[in-house]
């Protein structure tokens, strides 16, 4: 393997060697990663992999999700819930393909995963084998990095490889694509060295000191600033520092999806969620700032709508690790390309209180609108019917910011998004950039497993519920107690939604005939309930979280609830209407 | 804002991989690669792809800074026409009756500074480097001599400016920490 031998600067400790075969060596390159869990699905190609796990004993244990996807999904959850790497296994061909809907919505989530997947023999490479896939090709543009292996030899340096680009600068998903014939060769000297550099790949920029100044002055300068945070202050663990920069200069704070959980829901500084679905107030006022400082958030169309008309009075600082998210969606002042902890350890020192009292009283006005208009009657509805909001509600009451929450994708997903007090840092797991339904049930797999301590609410619609509902299996066999509310308005709602308000409620193939979902869990080894009165929601979830085992809670919904607000597509983020 | 034509040199590793990467990065936004080349460079296993597209200034440095993140690329220099020197190459075939056809075909040849690289019994070959005018106006003089076969290369390029290319890949390495 020329190439990698040749651009990789490895460790010079020389560990101890020995006579192992590839697929040992992939075990021992896993172990020296400190890799202890991986979720995979065995077959053909990837079986020499299979046998030397079992022949290891117990030293990695492997979480055999009922179909692939729900394999990688979970370890995406894994990860992000751990910090550590995601690994993943699955065979050529259709194992592999599972991967690709995974792959994609890691990619574009930043979430870092090694994939491994067993190939054909390499003398049959090219020639329709039996499963074979190119996995290189396909999956090419959903990876940060892909490699095939072909040589045993090749093992320790490209797992080393994998590992550092996986959860390096921005992370990412990794696969690599192992031949037949490289597992089940041998290599004369297994050695196993951790890789610090990788020749063409440049994770970390060196902060510019002279664009934090420039950002620093025009923050001190700023009279209607607002903090945009997103995701990158999670991946780089920068809560505490976003929070001491907050406090210090008194500028509000505004999150994506993906930031609800980078800032304290309950610090008066925090004004709620940004986009589509978010909040009303920083929605208008995004429009009306003369300052935005967006820190690891990358402008999806989702959070900014109309780009033309998005944030027009304000000059915009972008904190972000990836040079190529700054200017990509929205125009900046200052560009600070940089871990979003360094950039703000940075700017800290250099910013000082000012007085936004006028300001922050705009925010509170317009809140007291959404708060009387949506937040109220949604959380204590006059009708007879259940919303999703005051069950998100209730359920946020009862646990108090402790679990891990996560969800599917459609109306539930913004309902738990909007409706849930998010207090510590790592609490929400969900598809955001490729809005994969199905992603909800396996991720909960991961979170539970990652997050034992902390406990998962998995909050999931009828629709997504189906789409990968054999990881009730997954639950059960590895006892899981994910605490799930499958929140059943018999619709595959946002969509319908969005034929009501667009296409003139004319509700084409969205009704769902569903299924007795009890019975099914019960089936799967679930306790399981469905509730429809409101006066056994409180008992019914309750019941629910006292449970020691995994748990179904049906709850049966208004049929054609909406979200709202909603910034309509392709309106201004300050078009956003509260109602129909 | 208004289309011009660029010349990316894309600086990267010795890797098979790396064409289809880049070609992604254009395919997926619907951009047509009007010429490309790959090529070594003068330091060894680094490599140099020469693209040249037609997009607006703002779009180029998009798909710049896209390409960058590709892992093995080093550097994506983009350039106008004006900073470059850049040549193409093209070979023309035409019937070996072109030399008794009563035009003087010898003089054309001199005239665009073009040469003669192969004559057999039956057809006679054609060279000339030169920008794509260049190679163009030559093809419509050839025209009435019955061409058999045209073909132009893709563009090589080099900028103006002194600094060895050495200098931009230590510079870049710099910019960066890696742990
Ligand atoms: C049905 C549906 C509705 C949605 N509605 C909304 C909505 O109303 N509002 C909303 O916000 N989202 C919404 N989303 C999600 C949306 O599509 C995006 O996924 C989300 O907005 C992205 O958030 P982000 O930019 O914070 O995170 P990411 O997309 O993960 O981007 C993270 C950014 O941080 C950078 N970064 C990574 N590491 C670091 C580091 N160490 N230091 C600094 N920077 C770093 C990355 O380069 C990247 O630019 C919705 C999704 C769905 C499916
Ligand atoms: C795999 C996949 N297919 C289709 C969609 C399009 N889509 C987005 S939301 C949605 C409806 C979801 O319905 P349900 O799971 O019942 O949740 P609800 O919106 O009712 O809460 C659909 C079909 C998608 N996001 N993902």
């Amino acid at each position: 393997m020329a190439t990698l031998t040749q651009t990789t600067k490895e460790k010079t400790a020389a560990p101890a060697t020995q006579k192992v075969s590839g697929s040992d060596a992939v075990i021992r390159s896993l172990l020296a990663e400190g890799v202890d869990l991986v979720f995979g699905y065995p077959g053909g190609a990837i079986m020499p992999v299979y046998d030397s796990l079992y022949q290891n004993g117990k030293k990695i244990e492997h979480i055999l999700t009922r179909h692939e996807q729900g394999a990688i999904h979970a370890a995406e959850a894994f990860a992000k819930i751990s910090g550590k790497v995601g690994v993943v296994f699955a065979t050529s061909g259709p194992g592999a393909t599972n991967l690709v809907t995974g792959l994609s919505n890691a990619k574009i989530d930043s979430t870092p995963l090694v994939c491994i997947t067993g190939q054909v023999t390499s003398n049959l490479l090219g020639f329709d084998a039996f499963q074979e896939t190119d996995m290189i090709g396909i999956s090419m543009p959903v990876t940060k990095w892909n490699y095939q292996i072909t040589k045993a030899e090749e093992i320790p340096l490209a797992f080393a490889k994998a590992f550092y680009i996986a959860c390096s600068g921005r992370p990412g998903p990794v696969l690599l694509d192992i031949t037949k014939d490289a597992l089940l060769s041998s290599i004369e000297n297994f050695s196993y060295q951790k890789v610090e550099r990788i020749s063409g790949y440049y994770p970390y920029p060196k902060i510019d000191m002279e664009k934090v100044r420039e950002a620093a002055n025009l923050i001190n300068n700023a009279k209607k600033p607002l903090i945009l945070a997103g995701q990158g202050i999670t991946i780089s663990g920068a809560e505490k520092e976003l929070e001491t920069f907050v406090n210090k200069t008194g500028i509000p704070v505004a999150a994506t999806l993906f930031g609800l959980t980078a800032f304290p829901s309950k610090h008066p500084l925090f004004v709620g969620m940004l986009g589509m679905h978010g909040n009303y107030a920083p929605n208008i006022k995004t429009n009306e700032a003369d300052l935005i400082i967006a820190i690891g958030m990358r402008f999806d169309d989702r959070v900014t709508g109309d780009t033309s008309k998005y944030a027009k009075n304000a000059k915009v600082i972008h904190i972000d690790i990836d040079a190529a998210e700054i200017d990509k969606n929205i125009k900046t002042k200052v560009a600070v390309v940089s871990d979003a902890k360094k950039a703000l350890e940075k700017l800290i020192s250099l910013v000082q209180k000012n007085n936004f009292e006028e300001w922050l009283n705009e925010f509170k006005d317009l809140d007291k609108v959404e708060q009387d208009e949506i937040i109220a009657p949604n959380i204590a509805p006059k009708g007879k019917a259940l919303r999703m909001a005051e069950v998100v509600h209730r359920v946020s009451e009862m646990t108090k910011g402790d679990p891990i929450v996560v969800t599917d994708v459609g109306q539930h997903q913004m309902m738990a998004a909007r409706y849930y007090k998010f207090l510590k840092p790592k609490s929400i797991i969900t598809s955001g950039g490729l809005g994969t339904m199905g992603f909800g049930l396996p991720a909960a797999v991961g979170a539970g497993i990652a997050g034992k301590d902390r406990g998962v609410i998995l909050f999931v619609g009828d629709g997504g519920f189906q789409m990968t509902i054999q990881e009730l299996a997954t639950l059960w066999h590895y006892k899981i107690p994910v605490k799930i509310v499958l929140l059943n308005n018999n619709f595959l709602g946002m969509v319908r939604q969005w034929q009501q308000l667009f296409f003139d409620k004319r509700y084409a193939c969205t009704t769902m005939h569903n299924p007795d979902f009890v019975k099914i869990a019960e089936g799967f080894g679930l306790k399981s309930r469905k509730v429809q009165e409101r006066a056994e929601l409180d008992g019914a979830l309750s019941e629910m979280l006292d449970s020691d085992t995994a748990y179904l809670l049906v709850v049966e919904v208004e049929k054609e609830g909406n979200v709202f607000p909603m910034v309509p597509a392709g309106a201004a983020v300050s078009e956003m209407i509260l109602k129909p | 804002m208004e289309e011009k034509l660029y010349t990316l040199i894309i600086v990267t590793e010795n890797n098979i991989g790396l064409l289809n990467h880049i070609s992604v990065v254009f395919t997926r936004r619907h951009i047509n690669i009007r010429s490309l080349t790959a090529s070594e460079s003068k330091i060894k296993d680094v490599y140099t792809f020469t693209i040249v597209i037609k997009m607006t200034e703002e779009l180029v440095r998009k798909v710049a800074k896209q390409l960058e993140k590709i892992i093995g690329i080093f550097k994506v220099f983009v350039y106008e026409d004006s900073e470059i020197i850049h040549q193409e190459l093209a070979l023309y075939k035409l019937p070996i009756s072109a030399i008794k056809s009563g035009i003087n075909l010898e003089q054309i040849v001199r005239n665009h500074n073009a040469r003669v690289l192969d004559i057999k019994e039956d057809y006679i070959l054609i060279e000339k480097t030169g920008h794509k005018t260049d190679t163009q106006n030559l093809l419509k003089e050839l025209q009435p001599f019955g061409v058999l076969q045209f073909i132009r290369s893709g563009r090589v390029a080099m900028a103006k400016p002194m600094k060895p290319l050495d200098d931009h890949l230590k510079e870049k390495e710099e910019a960066y920490d890696y742990i």
